[in-house]
């Protein structure tokens, strides 16, 4: 009778508060240098410590350059950067320093290390927590005043939110990748069509669907408002996960891998919503506006107004006037100034990979700027070892370090006002890449073709 | 910042924009900061759609207009009347704040993302579901009327236009009200639980 989110939630719940919200309990918390100083800061007003820092782990991320990490120029980032730092050390944190083998976006390195585990609950001052989800964990983005709960007691106080399932039946289409099928799930559900969900994703489609393309998948939940992405562990999650850094050992790790085995919503769990889309549905996506949602196929033509609401009209002009598009116009062939491979939607050794198939032996646009930014050392260093970096050099792309980078303006790595870049971040926000940026979610396949072209390309044509 | 709360009356700022996101309510460079100023926040708010790049008003933008210029005070601006979606995207609770450090204590929406409310109610701002027709009345009412007052009564969780006397109950759980009421904080609740804590992990 119980779904995988409930057996998870269930697992965890101290209290039910009499017609208030659960005291849950958390087994990870991670901190990154954007979200914690002021938590670190209750804590001290207070004068409690961290109830269970082996519990934690923290890293700068946000603000770290991807150019070089030696320093940081603007003494903003940099003063929060140290903070972290000294916040952790003051409080017995685990650190993983800037410009270390350890650091990387947090939501790459959680997975990749093994410190996400199926069953736990993860919980970051980070919308894009829900990226864990994808290990088959309870994942949840939280705001500071929630992380100095973590910090202190390892609870959170939560409304257990409505269980939804997203079933994705057969086999998708060559040139289509898991951030195609997010934007189109986020293109049908739109922006708010999860909120008050915890959404599980099942269906053949995902089963048959690689680790890094589950993270993709479950990074984007939050885009359609829901509370997390859960995708059920299985021998692909237990493949992935054996040996890595902080997962079980030998005996111990056979035996979480029985009990990860019962992580699965029963034949007869009834879910509050439930919906069945077709991979052969989905072609290479798009954003044409300001919001994930607002997606089409590649090959696709922009909304006219007469194909909207009367409410979403005045959404609509105003998305397009930022934009620069036109109603009804097709995006395909329009000129690029920018390309981004990087960010915790796509900065894994898999998105490396498919962008290097696109640009083996052909060369980058010289109109177009291009950051290529691994989503952590680890990442970086596998794709040197496999020969990646010398494919992208030789097509005249630059390895960067690992970084946020262009995903949200908060280090160098700044789109210029009026500039359109195509990028394999999660948000299209106005503003989301530097101030009157306009940006363009699109797959890694498609950010590759789009960089060799200069134009938005569809990767199934080049 | 956190004053307790009963009845507020107070006219309204009607920010009519579906889906404002978080980004929108405060722009990412803000978030490098570490303090806890609430007037540095507060001055953030809605920055980029009340200032140019020169940082001149954009005179057109609701919050710009002489009707709804003035900064909050008792009786005065005091609610925020959004569009559906308040609070999508990202997580910062600096969102939060600018909303808190402007001065609103009430945040009246038909649907907000599920993060940003919980952060709300963490900042002793108070997020009121109301029906899209509700909404749309208030929204009407304001444009006819700058002045036009607004009560939130929590002890009674109604929400009433008193313009035109329609009135909603919302949902708002015994616990966040007494919270809300008394002026306590969650972190305060859970402090006190130390004992259930660590009996909960001795069980593990």
């Amino acid at each position: 009778m119980k779904t995988l989110f409930d057996k998870i939630w269930d697992a965890h719940v101290i209290e039910n508060i009499q017609d208030g919200p659960t005291q849950l309990y958390i087994d990870r918390l991670y901190c990154h240098e954007v979200t914690t100083p002021q938590a670190f800061d209750t804590l001290r007003d207070k004068g409690v410590k961290v109830l269970r820092p082996d519990h934690i782990y923290a890293m700068p991320d946000h603000n770290t350059p991807s150019d070089q990490q030696e320093r940081i120029d603007d003494p903003i980032g940099r003063k929060q950067v140290d903070t972290l730092a000294d916040n952790c050390k003051e409080f017995g944190i685990t650190h993983f320093a800037m410009g270390t083998k350890d650091n990387g976006i947090i939501h790459v390195v959680g997975p990749e290390k093994g410190l996400s585990l199926p069953g736990m609950t993860i919980v970051c001052g980070d919308s894009h927590t829900s990226t864990h989800g994808a290990v088959g964990a309870l994942a949840m983005g939280i705001g500071t005043s929630e992380v100095a709960e973590v910090l202190a007691a390892q609870c959170i106080l939560q409304q257990k939110p409505k269980s939804m399932r997203i079933n994705i039946e057969g086999e998708l289409q060559s040139g289509v990748t898991a951030k195609d099928v997010a934007l189109y799930i986020m293109a049908q559900m739109t922006t708010s069509g999860a909120t008050g969900y915890v959404v599980e994703y099942a269906g053949s489609t995902i089963r048959n669907m690689s680790m890094e393309g589950r993270l993709t998948l479950s990074n984007l939940s939050i885009e359609m408002g829901s509370r997390a992405g859960i995708i059920a562990p299985d021998e692909t999650t237990f493949a992935y996960l054996k040996g890595r850094e902080y997962a079980p050992k030998g005996e111990a790790w056979e035996k979480a891998v029985e009990e990860w085995k019962k992580l699965r919503s029963d034949d007869d769990a009834v879910f509050d919503k439930e919906v069945t889309y077709r991979a052969e549905d989905i072609a290479p996506r798009i954003t044409y506006g300001t919001n994930p949602g607002a997606g089409i196929a590649i090959d696709g033509t922009v909304p006219t107004f007469e194909q909207v609401g009367e409410q979403e009209r005045i959404q609509l002009q105003g998305m397009l006037d930022y934009m620069q598009f036109q109603p009804g116009q097709k995006l395909e062939g329009t000129k690029v100034d920018y390309c981004f491979l990087g960010a915790c939607t796509n900065g894994r050794i898999e998105d490396f990979r498919a962008f290097a198939s696109v640009v083996k032996g052909k060369k980058k646009h010289p109109d177009v700027v291009a950051w290529i930014v691994p989503g952590s050392w680890l990442v970086r260093q596998q794709v040197i070892d496999e020969g990646i970096d010398k494919i992208l050099e030789e097509a005249g792309f630059e390895l960067r370090l690992p970084s946020c980078s262009s995903c949200l303006a908060m280090n160098p790595d700044k789109v210029p006002a009026g500039k359109l870049s195509i990028s394999t971040s999660n948000r299209n926000f106005v503003g989301r890449q530097g101030p009157g940026a306009r940006t363009i979610l699109a797959s890694p396949l498609t950010v590759a073709a789009s960089a060799i072209t200069g134009v938005i390309t569809d990767p199934r044509k080049l | 910042m956190k004053e307790k709360f009963d009845k507020i009356q107070s006219t309204c700022i009607p920010i009519a924009i579906d889906n404002n996101n978080t980004d929108n309510i405060i722009p990412a460079r803000y978030l490098a900061f570490t303090t806890r100023d609430p007037k540095f926040y507060g001055d953030a708010f809605m920055h980029d759609l009340r200032y140019d790049a020169n940082n001149e008003p954009i005179a057109d933008f609701v919050m710009n207009k002489p009707e709804f210029c003035e900064a909050p005070r008792k009786g005065v601006h005091e609610i925020i009347v959004g569009g559906k979606n308040w609070g999508s995207g990202s997580s910062r609770e600096h969102a939060a704040w600018a909303i808190a450090g402007y001065g609103v204590r009430v945040v009246i929406s038909s649907s907000f993302a599920d993060i940003h409310r919980n952060n709300l109610l963490n900042c002793f701002v108070l997020p009121v579901i109301v029906s899209e027709a509700f909404q749309q009345e208030l929204f009407a009412t304001i444009e006819k009327d700058a002045n036009a007052l607004v009560t939130v009564d929590v002890p009674n969780q109604t929400v009433r236009n008193e313009a035109t006397g329609s009135e909603e109950h919302f949902e708002l759980n015994s616990y966040k009200k007494y919270c809300l009421m008394n002026g306590y904080d969650d972190i305060d609740y859970l402090l006190s639980k130390k004992a259930e804590i660590e009996a909960f992990e001795n069980k593990q």
